[in-house]
């Protein structure tokens, strides 16, 4: 069960909104799909679908190419943002609609549907219509109605976005285990990067219609192709520096790289690599500086610092640090930083 | 007609500030009373007024009743676009200096006005076209010019060139009311509202009393004066075989040409809810020309061309059905538009993604989910068939009686008691779409406002 998007383009009229993309599901694996609003992901999940032509490329699902087949020929389950349940139908028929040859009427009692409904924790909710759901409720029911034709692949597109937050952890962790369990592959779109690196097996990051980087989580946090890859996928402090090859020097002082490079780089810290130590004695030299601001969260603390050479940075820190303006303070890196080229 | 409009206008927006802005014992009876007058067929108030007072006629009881029959077009559309004005405004505007009338005149005025006037100019088409009222209380117009020359010397190029003039200035109020309505706001910032204020004990009972009578009048005199009309006389009384033969003709044309106008208003809403361009633009608003056309200049030229070339389909009920279909698929189109484009198209999407091919979506998924909407359009087409009067006067075969025409025939011989229990048939079949709009106030209320005023303004349009 291995999707495959080969070299896909696709175009509102004269705007190519994709660029040649691809990317690879494969059986059981969640692949999250990030970039902005406006980066074509929408666009890359609906081309998938087939509600929406490819003008180039290929889509292959189990090695039969689908690209021009109808949305109803190609065995995928799609999960809309807000669900999008039929408000005609409880939560039986919802769920029983996509099973050939099932009469809704009789959906509360086909144990296929049942055992779905219970799957998804929502057993007792057979009869209800769709407005008598809570958001997260419904959410489910969405999920259970995708996975119901026993598709090959599951499309969710901002799933959760609509959930408020205590809610949206739960519903997560709960679709995320049921998904796992079935074994169905997954594309996720979001503009979460929380959401994406937590919830795929892979990431693929995407840009003005473009993958820009794909990868593990870990990966694509660690190390960014480049800066505004690094920015969106979490706070990131972004320096210039000068490399020989696994070493280089910026305004932190001299620096481990994670991979080598030579000549004028931009180097990409993250800030938990970094530890405020407050000095008291006068420090000087790389790495240290003068607290100009200090924002206290309760759960930690930012700290505004500008260095000896005028460069500004924020740390974040726990709260058992305490500084305030004026004072000096030096910090200390952990880890090796990324270089990319200077933008 | 420029009397008429001034007048709901200024009574509109002085009812909508009363029901919206002033916290008033039984809002929401006061809501529902005041969508009641679109019950009312304003021949059959002209009528109640000249059963009670036979000398009462001209102009000024004509603008009267009209007043009191239209003036919902434009309360509901200010009460909408009341309940939609940033309270935030209105507090800053006062932090600012300035009084509460000022505020009013200044914040709160120029947000309901476009909707209000657009409402203004619904009347004035109102007016424009309507026959009964006029006839009945002998005020002539072009209307009943036009009847005139139709039913006695039938002067064929006279009668011609009145309804030319008429649909003209029909279609200029359409195109205006289309050009200043508000248009649907995409993004509007969060809009913060405060429960409505209260006013004192004088003051409320003041407005109480303003609200009490505008609906006394338009709505509760009527139904009176036909009930006494009905119980005290003994000349003339009702004779069942007529009422209960115009009653079964009213319910089976009504049911038949709706369900004509839902069946010819399916496709083209269903272009329009789905796909934009410039065809289906413009095969909507060809579909919209019945909204303009009165329902004289559309019966005068099908008069004439079914004499012109299909003589045997003169006076035959299915020229009386086309002339229906072409002056209400307006409002079916509108409500089953409305109800298609509400199903999100998702709906559809996720459909087709479990293997339901294009038609068998449609059927099992847009269809039943827009059925509630396009149902509503039947009863609006249904209820507003029974109520028509020229149209069915000047096209019916002979010995063809809806309940519109049996008020109409036993008003001009004089038999008032046997029109009343017609009039009071008449107000109960109008009873019925005043209440889905008095329902749908409150539903939209309820629910986003800003929304809800767009809707909502359509839901009167359509009414219309």
């Amino acid at each position: 069960m291995t999707t495959h998007v080969e070299q896909v383009r696709a175009a509102y009229g004269d705007r190519e909104v994709l660029h040649d993309v691809d990317l690879d599901i494969g059986p059981g694996e969640r692949v999250s799909v990030l970039g902005p609003s406006g980066s074509g992901k929408s666009t890359l999940l609906r081309v998938i679908a087939g509600l929406h032509p490819a003008v180039g490329g290929r889509v292959v699902i189990d090695g039969q190419d689908v690209t021009s087949l109808p949305p109803e020929a190609r065995g995928i389950g799609l999960v809309p943002q807000e669900g999008a349940l039929f408000p005609h139908l409880d939560v039986a028929a919802n769920v029983g609609y996509g099973i050939r040859g099932l009469r809704l009427r009789h959906a509360h009692r086909d144990p296929r549907v049942r055992d779905l409904v219970e799957v998804v924790g929502l057993g007792d909710l057979l009869r209800r219509r769709p407005h008598e759901l809570s958001g997260g409720q419904r959410q489910r029911v969405a999920v259970a109605r995708a996975l119901a034709h026993e598709p090959r692949l599951v499309l969710m597109d901002e799933p959760f976005s609509a959930l408020d937050a205590g809610l949206r952890q739960q519903v997560r962790d709960d679709v995320a285990q049921i998904l796992r369990d079935r074994g169905v592959g997954v594309a996720l779109i979001t503009h979460d990067q929380e959401e994406a690196l937590s919830l795929g097996d892979r990431v693929a990051v995407m840009r003005d219609g473009r993958i820009v980087q794909h990868g593990t989580p870990r990966e694509v946090y660690t190390t960014p192709v480049d800066t505004w890859t690094a920015r969106f996928l979490g706070e990131a402090l972004v320096l210039p520096a000068v490399a020989r090859t696994d070493r280089a020097t910026c305004a932190l002082g001299d620096i481990a790289l994670a991979t080598p490079a030579q000549g004028t780089v931009q180097i990409i810290l993250r800030p938990e690599q970094i530890t405020l130590v407050a000095a008291s004695s006068p420090a000087s030299g790389p790495g240290s500086g003068e607290v100009t601001r200090v924002r206290y969260f309760g759960h930690d603390v930012l700290v505004d610092l500008r260095l000896t050479g005028g460069t500004g940075l924020t740390v974040r820190t726990g709260p058992d640090i305490h500084v305030s303006a004026g004072q000096r303070a030096a910090i200390s890196v952990h880890g090796a930083a990324v270089a990319v080229a200077s933008d | 007609m420029v009397t008429v409009s001034v007048a709901a206008l200024l009574l509109g927006i002085a009812l909508a500030v009363a029901a919206v802005r002033v916290r008033l014992p039984g809002r929401r009876l006061w809501w529902v009373a005041l969508c009641l007058p679109l019950a009312v067929p304003s021949f059959v108030a002209a009528f109640a007024w000249t059963a009670t007072w036979p000398t009462v006629d001209g102009f000024w009881p004509l603008v009267i009743v009209l007043t009191l029959c239209t003036v919902p077009y434009v309360t509901l559309p200010a009460m909408a676009a009341l309940s939609s004005v940033d309270d935030g405004l209105v507090d800053v505007a006062r932090t600012l200096g300035r009084s509460r009338a000022r505020v009013f005149l200044t914040v709160v005025l120029p947000h309901v006005l476009p909707a209000a006037a657009a409402g203004a100019l619904l009347v004035a088409l109102y007016t424009l076209s309507d026959f009964g009222a006029p006839a009945i209380l002998r005020f002539e117009t072009l209307t009943t010019g036009i009847y005139a020359q139709f039913s006695s010397g039938f002067d064929r190029t006279l009668a011609a060139t009145t309804a030319l003039l008429l649909a003209v200035v029909a279609v200029f109020c359409v195109a205006g009311e289309r050009a200043i309505r508000p248009r649907p706001a995409r993004i509007r910032a969060a809009v913060t509202s405060r429960p409505a204020t209260g006013s004192g004990r004088a003051g409320t009972t003041l407005i109480l009393c303003g609200l009490g009578a505008v609906t006394a009048a338009a709505v509760a005199f009527p139904l009176v004066a036909l009930g006494i009309r009905m119980l005290s006389s003994d000349r003339y009384s009702s004779s069942p075989t007529d009422l209960v033969g115009a009653l079964t003709t009213t319910l089976g044309v009504s049911a038949l040409a709706a369900t004509v106008a839902v069946v010819l208003a399916l496709p083209v809403s269903l272009l329009a809810a789905r796909f934009r361009g410039p065809v289906v633009a413009g095969v909507e608003s060809v579909s919209y020309l019945g909204h303009a056309l009165p329902g004289v200049v559309v019966a005068l030229a099908l008069v004439t061309l079914s004499l012109q070339f299909f003589p045997g389909a003169y006076q035959s009920i299915l020229v009386l059905l086309v002339a229906y279909a072409i002056l209400f698929l307006p409002k079916t189109v509108g409500a089953s538009r409305t109800a298609v484009a509400q199903v999100p198209p998702e709906l559809e999407e996720v459909s087709r993604s479990l293997g339901r091919g294009p038609v068998r979506t449609w059927m099992r998924v847009t269809l039943p989910a827009a059925l509630p909407g396009i149902l509503a359009g039947w009863v609006l087409v249904a209820t507003a068939v029974a109520k028509e009067l020229p149209a069915t006067l000047m096209l019916r075969p002979i010995g063809f009686e809806t309940l519109a025409t049996e008020l109409w025939s036993k008003t001009s011989l004089g038999a008032y008691g046997a029109a009343a229990p017609v009039g009071m048939l008449l107000i109960v079949a109008g009873v019925v779409p005043a209440l889905l709009l008095a329902r749908g106030l409150e539903r939209r209320r309820g629910s986003d406002s800003t929304a809800s005023a767009d809707a909502l303004a359509d839901t009167v349009r359509r009414e219309a």
